[in-house]
This record gives C-alpha cells, sequence and structure tokens, in this order.
C-alpha cells in the first residue's frame, strides 16, 4: 500500500562535507512530489537517502509512521526508476517486468495476471518478448516504470527520468508517467532540474538548494509567489530591481530607483524607506506611456512571444543578472520594438513580488515558505 | 535527537573481504614473508644477515646470471619492439589479405607454452637438429649455434612479439580517423602525421607493452633453461640453486628470489606509472580506414608479415611433425608413425588428466575469485579494497620459479604441509593466472551502470542476490575474454609447477619439460602437439562463444 513519507532532520555528510545539514519534509499519501534543483542541491542525495542507497547520518526518514532508517534497501518495497533506465539487459520487456514479482513469491498466474495488466498500463505490451537493446529510449523508460509499479511499492522513486530523452518524447513520457502515477494512485518522489517539467507534472514541489528546502508549494503558487529571489529567479525569469517601501496619496507600494511608484496592495508591514528588490517577470511587463524607461538591445522571436533584452542604466537593476527581460505577447502587440529604441514598461503591481534587501524572503502578505 | 545511525553493518560484501583477505594472506602474504625471512638468514647458524646477498654479489658466476638477464631481456625487448611495431601498422593501415587468419595465428603463436619453442629449435638447428646435419652433410657449412645468447633471443623474440602486435594493433584501432584527418586538413600528412600525430598517441601503449615484453622474458625459466646452456639467466641459477640444495633451507636461492622480485617490482611500478600517466583517453567512432596497396609495395609488406608469422609458427610445426615421427626408444628412426602417443597414452596420461584437473580447478577458482574481487575493488572502494587491490598486483611481479620457491619454503612444514599435494599446484595455479581474469572483469564492471544493481535491490533482491543474478551474468562475457588467457597460460604454465609438482601431481608442461631433458624427443613432441591442440580448441570455443575476433590482452 502507498504511504505518506516524513523527512525529519536528516543529515548528509560525503568526505567530511555537509551535503545536506537538516532537513525535513512530509509528503502525503499518493502525491506526485517532485524534488526541483540544480545540479549538486542534494536532491538525488535525498532520494537515494528515502531508496535506501545512501546512508543516512542523522535524523529520522519514515514511511507513515515507521523509521525506515535501518532496513536495508531491498526490504524497503521501493519502486526505482533511473535516469539511464537500468533496464536488464539480458532479460525480456516481460522478464524485466516479472523480476521483482518472482522475488515476491507470486503465484505464476498472478505474475501473469499483474504482468498483463501493467504491460498494458504503460503500453509496451507489443514490445514484451523482445530484449532490451531493440527498444527506443521512451520504450525502455516505460519498461522501467512499469517493473517499479508492477510490485505495488510502497513510494515510487524517480530519479530523473527523462533527462535521456529528447525533447519531444521528453514531454510525451512526462504526461504517460503522471497519467500512470494517478491511474495507481500511489506517492511519487520525483527528482529533476526541469522546472519546466516539475511545473508540468507534480501536485507540490520542494525547490532545493546546497542541501536545503528553499520553498515548498504547488507550482502555482511557486511561480507566482516565490518565497525568496533564489526561487524567483530559478524558477522562470525574473527581473530584479531595486526598491524602497513608500507611501503616496495613502497608499503602501514599491518606488523604483527612477522615482517610479507603483502601489501594492498585500504588503507585509514594514517601515517607509526600507530597501527591497521588486522581482517582475518578464511577461509582466507591459508597454505604456509612463513607467520604467529602458532601451531595446536585442530582440528574440519565439513564436508566441518576443523576448526582449533591456538596458535600464545604472542603478535601476541588480547587478549581475543573467538578462533583464520583456516578453511582448505577439497576440495583442501593436508592434515590434527595433533594436536601440527607447520604451516605459509598466510592471503589473498586482503580479510582481517584493523581497527583503538580501533576497532571503517574500514581503508579500500570505506567501509560505512551506505549504 | 535521534542517535546516529551510521553503524557498521555485516553483509554479504564483509564475508568476501574477509574470505579474499584470508586466501591472500595465506597464500601470498605469508609466503612471501617466509621468503624474505628465509632470504635474510645465515644458511648456518639462522640468524639474521645479509651473507647469502654479499655471496651473490662478491661471485662472478652468480652476479653474472643477473647481467645476463638485463641482456638478453633488453635485447629481446628491442627486438620485440621493431618487429611487432610495424607489423601493428601494416595490419591497421593496409588491407593485408587472410588477416583474420593472421591474427589467430599470432595468438596461437604467442599462446603456445614458450619452452616447446626452444626445444624445437633444437630440434632443428641444435647439435644433431635437422637444419644443422643437412648444411653439414650437403653443403659442408657450419650452422652457428642455437645455443645461449642467440638461442634464447631468438626463441623469445618470437614468441613476445604478438604482446607489442596487439598492444599498438588496440592502440591504433583507438585512434580515430578524424585525428588523422584534422592532421591532414592542417597541412601535415604522410610521415610527418606518423611522427608527429600517431607516433605519441601510441606511445604510451608500446612503451607499456615493451615492459609487459621485458616483464615476461625476464621472469622466463623455461626457454633459457633448455637452449640457453652455459648462458644462465636469474630464473634459471635460481631454479639450480634450489634443486641443488633440497632438503636443506634454501636461504640462498630465497635471496636470489628476493632480489629478483625487487627489480621485477621497479619494472612493474614503472610500467603502471606510464600506463596511469600517460596513456590518452580515446575512443573512436570512425577507426582507420585500411588502405588498399599494390605491387612491391604490397607484396614487400605481405612478405614481411607472413615471414615473421611463418618463422613464429615454425616450433609448432616442428613439434606436430616430431610427433609422428617413427621411433625405437628414444632414437628417431625412419617413417612415420604413433608410437609417440602410444608411450604417451600408456605411460603419461596421468599428467594429460592432472593438467585438465588442475586446469579446470584452478579456472573455477580464478574466475569466482576474479569476480568478488573485481566487484569489491570497483563497487566497495574503501581502505580495505584498495588494499586488497594492491594485493593483486603482486602476481605480476613474482616471476613463475621464485612463487614456485615461495610456496614450497612456505608449506613444506606440518601443520601447513602440502608439498607434493594437488592443492599447493591448483594455489600456484590460481595466484599465478588470476590477473588475467581480474583485470577483465574490473574492466567490464566498470562499463556496468551501478543503478542496474540499485533497479534490482530496490525490486526487492538482496545485494548477494543481485550479485549472483544479474550482475554476474552480466559481466560474463568481460570475464570470459579474461578467463580465456587464464586457462590457457594455466594449462601451459611451467616455472611454478616444476618446482612444485610431485609424483602424482606431474602435468603436461612438466612432462614435457621433463621429457625434452631426458633426451626423449618424441614423446616430448606428441604431449607439446596435445598441449597445442588443447590451447587451439580452446581458443576456437572461446572465439565460437564470444564472437570476439581476438584476445585482448
Amino acid at each position: 500500500m502507498s504511504v505518506a513519507i516524513n523527512i525529519e532532520d536528516v543529515k548528509k555528510i560525503y568526505n567530511g562535507v555537509e551535503v545536506i545539514p537538516d532537513l525535513s519534509l512530509a509528503v502525503k499519501n499518493g502525491e506526485f512530489f517532485t524534488l526541483l534543483g540544480p545540479s549538486g542541491c542534494g536532491k538525488t542525495t535525498l532520494l537515494r537517502m528515502i531508496a535506501g542507497f545512501n546512508s543516512i547520518e542523522d535524523g529520522l526518514v519514515k514511511f507513515d509512521s515507521d523509521v525506515i532508517n535501518d532496513i536495508p534497501a531491498h526490504k524497503r518495497n521501493i519502486g526505482m526508476v533511473f535516469q539511464n533506465y537500468a533496464i536488464f539487459p539480458h532479460l525480456t520487456v516481460r522478464q524485466n517486468v516479472e523480476f521483482g514479482l518472482k522475488l515476491r513469491k507470486l503465484s505464476a498466474a498472478e505474475i501473469k495476471e499483474k504482468t498483463d495488466e501493467i504491460l498494458n498500463v504503460v503500453k509496451i505490451e507489443q514490445y514484451q518478448d523482445r530484449l532490451p537493446e531493440n527498444l527506443s529510449g521512451g520504450q525502455q523508460q516505460r519498461v522501467a516504470l512499469a517493473r517499479a509499479i508492477v510490485i505495488h511499492p510502497s513510494v515510487l522513486l524517480m530519479d530523473e527520468p527523462l533527462s535521456n530523452l529528447d525533447a519531444k518524447l521528453r514531454v510525451e513520457m512526462r504526461g504517460a508517467i503522471r497519467e500512470v502515477q494517478k491511474h495507481v494512485g500511489i506517492t511519487t518522489v520525483y527528482v529533476t532540474h526541469d522546472q519546466e517539467e516539475a511545473l508540468a507534472i507534480s501536485d507540490r514541489i520542494a525547490v532545493m538548494k546546497e542541501g536545503r528546502i528553499q520553498q515548498v508549494g504547488a507550482p502555482h503558487s511557486i511561480y507566482t509567489r516565490p518565497w525568496n529571489v533564489f526561487v524567483s529567479t530559478f524558477i522562470g525569469h525574473s527581473n530584479l530591481f531595486f526598491g524602497v517601501i513608500a507611501t503616496e496619496n495613502g497608499a503602501r507600494g514599491v518606488r523604483f530607483a527612477n522615482g517610479w511608484f507603483s502601489p501594492v496592495e498585500n504588503l507585509l508591514p514594514a517601515e517607509d524607506g526600507t530597501k527591497v528588490i521588486a522581482s517582475v517577470r518578464p511577461e509582466e511587463l507591459s508597454v505604456r506611456d509612463e513607467g520604467l524607461p529602458c532601451r531595446i538591445e536585442s530582440s528574440v522571436f519565439l513564436g508566441k512571444y518576443m523576448n526582449y533584452t533591456l538596458d535600464f542604466g545604472d542603478g535601476m537593476v541588480l547587478p549581475d543578472q543573467p538578462g533583464i527581460e520583456y516578453s511582448q505577447d505577439i497576440g495583442h502587440a501593436e508592434r515590434v520594438f527595433a533594436n536601440g529604441e527607447t520604451v516605459k514598461l509598466l510592471p503589473n503591481a498586482k503580479k510582481f513580488n517584493v523581497y527583503t534587501e538580501d533576497g532571503s524572503r517574500s514581503l508579500i502578505k500570505g506567501v509560505v515558505q512551506y505549504a | 535527537m535521534p542517535e546516529s545511525r551510521s553503524h557498521f553493518k555485516w553483509d554479504f560484501w564483509t564475508f568476501v573481504i574477509i574470505g579474499v583477505l584470508g586466501v591472500f594472506m595465506l597464500f601470498l602474504i605469508y609466503p612471501l614473508f617466509t621468503l624474505f625471512l628465509s632470504g635474510f638468514q645465515d644458511p648456518y647458524t639462522g640468524r639474521f644477515s645479509m651473507v647469502n646477498f654479499a655471496k651473490f654479489f662478491h661471485k662472478r658466476y652468480y652476479y653474472r646470471s643477473l647481467f645476463n638477464s638485463f641482456k638478453v631481456t633488453t635485447a629481446v625487448t628491442l627486438l620485440a619492439v621493431l618487429i611487432g611495431t610495424p607489423m601493428a601498422w601494416f595490419m591497421s593501415s593496409f588491407r593485408i589479405r587472410a588477416k583474420r587468419l593472421l591474427d589467430v595465428l599470432i595468438i596461437i603463436s604467442m599462446l603456445s607454452p614458450p619452452f616447446i619453442g626452444a626445444y624445437s629449435w633444437i630440434l632443428l638447428c641444435g647439435r644433431s637438429g635437422v637444419v644443422t646435419q643437412t648444411l653439414s652433410k650437403v653443403f659442408n657449412c657450419e650452422w652457428p649455434s642455437i645455443y645461449g645468447f642467440g638461442g634464447i633471443l631468438l626463441v623469445l623474440t618470437l614468441k613476445l612479439y604478438p604482446f607489442i602486435y596487439l598492444y599498438v594493433s588496440g592502440a591504433l584501432k583507438k585512434i580515430d580517423s578524424s585525428l588523422s584527418e584534422a592532421a591532414e586538413s592542417l597541412g601535415c600528412s604522410g610521415a610527418r602525421k606518423v611522427v608527429t600525430v600517431v607516433m605519441p598517441l601510441i606511445m604510451p601503449t608500446l612503451l607499456a607493452g615493451a615492459l609487459m615484453v621485458f616483464m615476461n622474458a625476464l621472469a622466463d625459466f623455461g626457454t633459457p633453461m633448455l637452449i640457453g646452456e652455459g648462458y644462465s639467466t636469474m630464473p634459471v641459477q635460481i631454479y639450480s640453486e634450489f634443486i641443488s640444495e633440497v632438503g636443506e633451507t634454501a636461504n640462498f636461492p630465497a635471496a636470489m628470489s628476493v632480489i629478483m622480485v625487487l627489480v621485477t617490482t621497479v619494472i612493474f611500478s614503472l610500467q603502471k606509472y606510464i600506463i596511469n600517466r600517460k596513456s590518452f583517453v580515446m575512443s573512436s567512432l570512425r577507426p582507420m580506414h585500411a588502405k588498399e596497396i599494390s605491387g612491391f609495395k604490397s607484396l614487400l609488406v605481405h612478405g614481411y608479415i607472413w615471414l615473421v608469422v611463418a618463422l613464429s609458427l615454425v616450433p609448432q610445426v616442428t613439434v606436430i611433425y616430431t610427433s609422428f615421427l617413427k621411433t625405437r626408444g628414444q632414437i628417431f628412426i625412419p617413417g612415420y608413425s604413433f608410437d609417440s602417443y602410444r608411450a604417451v597414452f600408456s605411460t603419461m596420461i596421468s599428467s594429460v588428466k592432472n593438467s585438465f584437473e588442475f586446469g579446470l580447478s584452478a579456472i573455477a577458482a580464478i574466475i569466482v575469485l576474479g569476480m568478488l574481487i573485481a566487484y569489491l575493488t570497483t563497487r566497495r572502494k574503501s581502505a580495505i579494497t584498495n588494499f586488497i587491490d594492491s594485493l593483486t598486483m603482486l602476481p605480476y611481479v613474482i616471476p613463475g620459479s621464485v612463487l614456485g620457491i615461495t610456496l614450497l619454503l612456505a608449506f613444506n612444514k606440518k601443520p601447513l604441509l602440502l608439498t607434493g599435494t594437488a592443492i599447493i599446484m591448483i594455489v600456484s595455479l590460481v595466484i599465478r593466472r588470476l590477473p588475467y581474469t581480474l583485470r577483465s572483469s574490473s574492466a567490464i564492471l566498470y562499463q556496468i551502470s551501478p543503478s542496474i544493481e540499485e533497479a534490482s535491490i530496490s525490486l526487492g533482491c538482496s545485494p548477494a542476490r543481485t550479485f549472483w543474478r544479474v550482475t554476474a551474468i552480466m559481466m560474463l562475457p568481460g570475464v570470459l575474454s579474461g578467463a580465456i588467457l587464464s586457462w590457457i597460460t594455466v594449462l601451459n604454465e611451467l616455472s611454478s609447477s616444476v618446482i612444485l609438482y610431485g609424483g602424482d601431481t606431474k602435468t603436461m608442461s612438466v612432462a614435457i619439460y621433463s621429457e625434452v631433458i631426458r633426451a626423449s624427443y618424441g614423446t616430448a613432441a606428441a604431449l607439446s602437439t596435445l598441449l597445442t591442440i588443447a590451447t587451439v580448441a580452446s581458443l576456437l570455443v572461446f572465439f565460437k562463444l564470444s564472437g570476439a575476433k581476438d584476445v585482448s590482452l
């Protein structure tokens, strides 16, 4: 049966380095939960700690209320899908899927029934007698998924399962994974560094950086209301502006460095004059008669959007950003702009986010780190 | 606050580590320790002293053998490089007719026992050899003596150049043709390309191969023993000192063995250093294209290759031919017969049986140990498995005759009285030939993704079962490619067996050797032929089973 996973204050040390200093997390029963972060953030390490392939230096990992720290990997009843598929090359597709069932001492009839069913669910029946070397990457990953699910594991763990596939197949497979996961209703922990994939597939996402959880939440809230500047720039693109808290005509809001005032309704209490970072996504800007003046540096046409790189001049934006961008929705644009043109861009006051000066937390009401 | 949970766990691999360490301690460390101890002992008082070493370096009779060894070994290495390198270059850059056959013939000439080479060159060009006799009778001219330095050089070179050939061919195969094309696109072609691009790329491999030849030549016992006559090399000297000292403590041969091991250790370390430091990681998607050649050039290239291959096959042919000659007692008389085979089957069948019994037991142990140790040292890296890894290097630096003496010294007393038993024969075979299988097992393990094992474990298969059900099966092709070398060299093993054998444990190689010493050439030839057949048959079975086209060193 599927279980909830409770991770309490776990610590991981590799060669004397604290890869994960102290991490707690709760994954609900039946949930599709994604660990997302840049490489080296500890997401795979954490997954392998749940699987039992990495030791746990401190803290507890529980399936429901049972501590599993000392249970060896092969007795944890987990299903695991690997980045490189890890299909047994010497067994046929069917034998691969039966592998775990045979270890569970089921009757031959039961094994056949379960195998047939899962082969059907993941749509690889027609390849069942082939050797893996004759399968495409996507088909191999379907075999891996079937093999992991057929044993009815307590949890399904997936370690970047789509990163070896090409872009088109990736989109197709993530739909298949999501569908199968909902069909069998199994608690799933999914590791990826691809934010688009995470947004598309997950019930909830945990964004990690340097072994620490940055934010946990549903894809929509993580994207629209990131907890800190790291999350806002890691998930999607955000332009970071210097700003101060100000009050104008009784309305509280953010004053940008050029003096432009943008009222923000749901600001947390903060004194006027407090330095902040205003984080504005490229699609939260629009061309108006007044706002933030800037010069178009270059543009990239992406079909639905025109993506402009902007120059706001000195002192407006934080230094060392990968690029200041504005996405112009081609569907509603009156005209496109030429390089070197000067325009005024208005940030959408209802959408953009405001952070403390150090970028460590949001100043918007109702934004929570763990949801 | 939860307590720390990183405590040590006993699992299957812990027991394997303990078992492997136990085996190495008993059959390698303890005997070597005994050898060193014995070498530093005064033969009369039993006290610690350097007297044995002093004796060795004072008397020309003794230290000469060390010089002889170096002289002949250096000459062999140079010649092997000079013969093997162009051969590899020709075979990979030109379209050579019957390349496949040539490759197999070269491997056969390499894998046949070296002393058969010595012995058949004696049959041909020795004092009463066919060629010698014919020349003196018909043309009344003298054939230069085959005995001594020249003979050893001839036999060992023809036996060992295949190492260079196979190493360099391997390196050439790994050079992607784009490298060569890149050089040409930059205006560098012909000889200049070979010197500035190809040579530097194969140099590390060539050096490693050369040192391999050096080690083999240095440690070879059978060839200098048979054909060297007065020209004594270290292994021969050690053997004869040891034989003449039986019953005593063997301190002096032990000291000589120590010197030998020190020398080989230096060379081996050098080789390791070169391989680690200077080899390039290359993977070729498009290997070099073999060019068509014709006319005089083709004649020259083919002529060269066939000459070398034919020369190196002369021993096999001679031996097979001789085995069918009619004999009376030990003398050949005109005509052909199966006399020699009859003699073998009536009096020496036990040696054939022994060879296969010991060989099969040894190869079984080698495969199991090789796979387990390879797994430990690649997948369970720790201080202990690193130690085990370095222990597995020891067989490379212990020449066969030295290993024989080492084991004999260590196991000639109760409670560890194993001298003259089958066990000690098998143990020496396992120690000596484990490295081939071990190396190929490690190599294939590096190609198997650890996540395959994790997949099996996550499905509920315990680590020990996973090893046998998944990892071992996937390792098999790689293991086999090393095991075939182990098996063939086990079958042909002489230098340690000749010291360790007892009345009931004579193997084919030992029997051939003693028949040659007794000048009973007919039976020796028949036995050698059987050995060659076994070797070739094993190779063919291997090629058939694995689909491989050559053996990897």
